[in-house]
């Protein structure tokens, strides 16, 4: 019996802003160890000038106060948490579920290490409320 | 030698000559200019005070706030019906400054600038082109009417456009560039890039200036090109380029004193110094009729050359320049304070206070890099809105100052804050020359 609450997140991702300067996201990742912050899932975008972390973690709160007093200039942003079986062809499956709508995934990135057999993908989607209806609404196993 | 008699006056005669153009000048404006009128009245002085040139030092100081709070024409000496030609600077700073030529202006200031090509020997044999901006600008007139006064044929061709630069360099044969030093070097890079010999071209001279260069720079451009490369001076507060100029010796700028005559006074008493100390750069004009200036403090550090030059001229030589006294930069020939910067990123919001300005040499191009700290209201996870911000910055800082600056966002308190003068502004140029 599938049950999409089992398989979708609505998370909290960190952004941090990346200075192009060597040793920044050494800091950013040891100041969010001295918090406690486990990592669960990251990403990094670049560009020539700078660049921009972002992450899950259980422990957000925390996280931002401890980036925040690093001097670290961090951003919340809510999104989505999809689980998929770890198989040929589930993501594929995941995106199908968008198939015809307005809906845009402005960027996706995995899990550090899922459930055995499941892969997590983060997504941020908009608009978010539709595309949460979609993927409640779709049976993805 | 063009206007021999004139450079090579004995030196007696040319301070009795400096004496009396100062004495007719102060009652000059005395009698027209009520700014300086009421500046003299304040201080007591009165034309008749003026019996040597060491009383001159009796004159107040005029500054370039001064001259930008009377724009347009509140230093007008003549009628408005007299002047027949305006530039002005960039006003980066605010009003800009206004410099009114009447006829005899124009004639004098293509004496100052014939003056200034022939220490390179320039004469209607030669081919020169003007790469100095034409307009507003005092750089491409100056010069123009300095080549057109020795009979030369100019090329007025203005600023950028580089391949058309070294294309018409090459199709007329020019003999003599005329530009910023920076834009020399870079003419000389396009073409080695175009699998030209730089040093092949048919240029034997150039005059070089309206930016800071160093000796190094200098050896460059004469080596790379294969000329003589001379340093010349002037301002638009003064009237433009021909205040002065190196000659064949290259040993300091000849200043045009039967003129423009100098003093060097400590920056921060404004007492007179003498001849061979370093000092602020005051001048004042002696002939001219349309914005004459009494003692007008440059802001350049420098100190005067008496002795005697080998190449016969008899005024004295200032010292190639060492500095300045306030903030201000000069990046690829434009003036730019730092508070200019600082208004720009106040405008912009969304960003600290806080910057960091440092300008460089990248090859031969000087670069200027603004880095502001990035504020939380500022810091968007989306990295387009971050590029648009840092793109916005430097649309609102080339409007502001007419330079292509590259906005780099840094993370707050990285910006080292200090009690008191920040220090905001780093030159790795190494363009001052240190005595």
């Amino acid at each position: 019996m599938y049950d999409a609450d089992e398989h979708i997140f609505q998370l909290r991702q960190i952004s941090v802003f990346l200075e192009n300067r060597p040793g920044t996201l050494a800091l950013a990742t040891r100041v969010l160890a001295d918090a406690g912050a486990n990592l669960r899932a990251l990403m990094i975008a670049e560009t020539e000038r700078f660049g921009i972390l972002r992450l899950i973690t259980d422990e957000p709160d925390a996280a931002v106060a401890a980036l925040t007093a690093a001097g670290f200039r961090t951003r919340l942003t809510d999104v989505v948490g999809v689980e998929v079986p770890d198989r040929a062809g589930g993501l594929a499956d995941l995106l199908g579920v968008f198939a015809g709508s307005e809906i845009s995934v402005e960027y996706m990135y995995a899990e550090l290490s899922g459930r055995a057999g499941r892969a997590l993908l983060i997504m941020k989607v908009e608009p978010r409320d539709d595309a949460l209806e979609r993927l409640y609404d779709a049976a993805l196993y | 030698m063009w206007n021999e008699a004139a450079q090579t006056l004995p030196v007696p005669d040319l301070r009795a000559l400096q004496l009396e153009r100062l004495r007719t000048q102060i009652a000059r404006v005395y009698d027209r200019v009520p700014f300086y009128r009421a500046r003299l009245d304040a201080a007591g002085v009165t034309p008749a005070d003026i019996r040597s040139l060491t009383d001159l030092a009796r004159v107040p100081f005029t500054s370039k706030s001064d001259m930008r709070e009377v724009f347009p024409f509140g230093l007008l000496a003549v009628d408005r019906d007299e002047v027949v030609e305006v530039h002005m600077s960039s006003g980066t700073t605010g009003k800009p400054v206004v410099d009114a030529y009447t006829r005899g202006d124009l004639d004098l200031w293509s004496d100052v600038m014939g003056r200034t090509l022939d220490m390179g020997e320039v004469g209607d044999h030669d081919i020169v082109q003007n790469a100095y901006g034409y307009g507003l600008f005092t750089g491409g007139f100056g010069v123009h009417y300095g080549a057109e006064r020795l009979g030369a044929l100019v090329l007025p061709v203005s600023s950028g456009n580089t391949h058309r630069q070294l294309t018409l360099i090459q199709d007329f044969g020019t003999t003599v560039l005329t530009c910023t030093p920076s834009y020399a070097l870079y003419i000389a890079e396009y073409a080695a890039k175009q699998g030209l010999d730089p040093a092949a071209l048919p240029l034997r001279v150039g005059f070089f200036g309206a930016e800071p260069w160093s000796l190094e720079m200098r050896d460059e451009i004469e080596r790379r090109l294969g000329i003589r490369a001379f340093d010349i001076y002037g301002l638009t507060e003064i009237i433009g380029p021909g205040v002065g100029s190196e000659c064949a010796q290259q040993d300091g700028l000849h200043l045009f004193e039967d003129h423009f005559y100098p003093e060097i006074v400590d920056p921060d008493t404004g007492v007179p110094l003498p001849d061979g100390e370093t000092g602020e750069l005051v001048l004042t004009t002696l002939t001219r009729e349309g914005s004459p200036v009494l003692r007008y403090r440059t802001r350049d550090i420098t100190y005067l050359m008496p002795e005697p030059c080998p190449c016969g001229r008899t005024s004295r030589r200032i010292h190639r320049l060492m500095g300045r006294t306030d903030d201000m930069l000069i990046i690829r020939g434009v003036n730019v304070f730092p508070q200019q910067i600082e208004e720009v990123l106040l405008r912009v919001q969304r960003v600290e206070p806080h910057y960091r300005i440092t300008v460089d040499r990248d090859g031969t191009m000087d670069t200027l890099t603004v880095e502001v700290e990035m504020s939380d209201e500022l810091f968007s996870d989306d990295l387009a809105d971050v590029i648009a911000l840092e793109r916005a910055i430097e649309r609102e800082l080339h409007s502001e100052t007419g330079l292509q600056a590259r906005c780099v966002l840094v993370n707050p308190q990285t910006i080292e804050r200090s009690e008191g003068k920040a220090k905001r502004v780093f030159d790795r140029r190494k363009v001052t020359t240190h005595v």
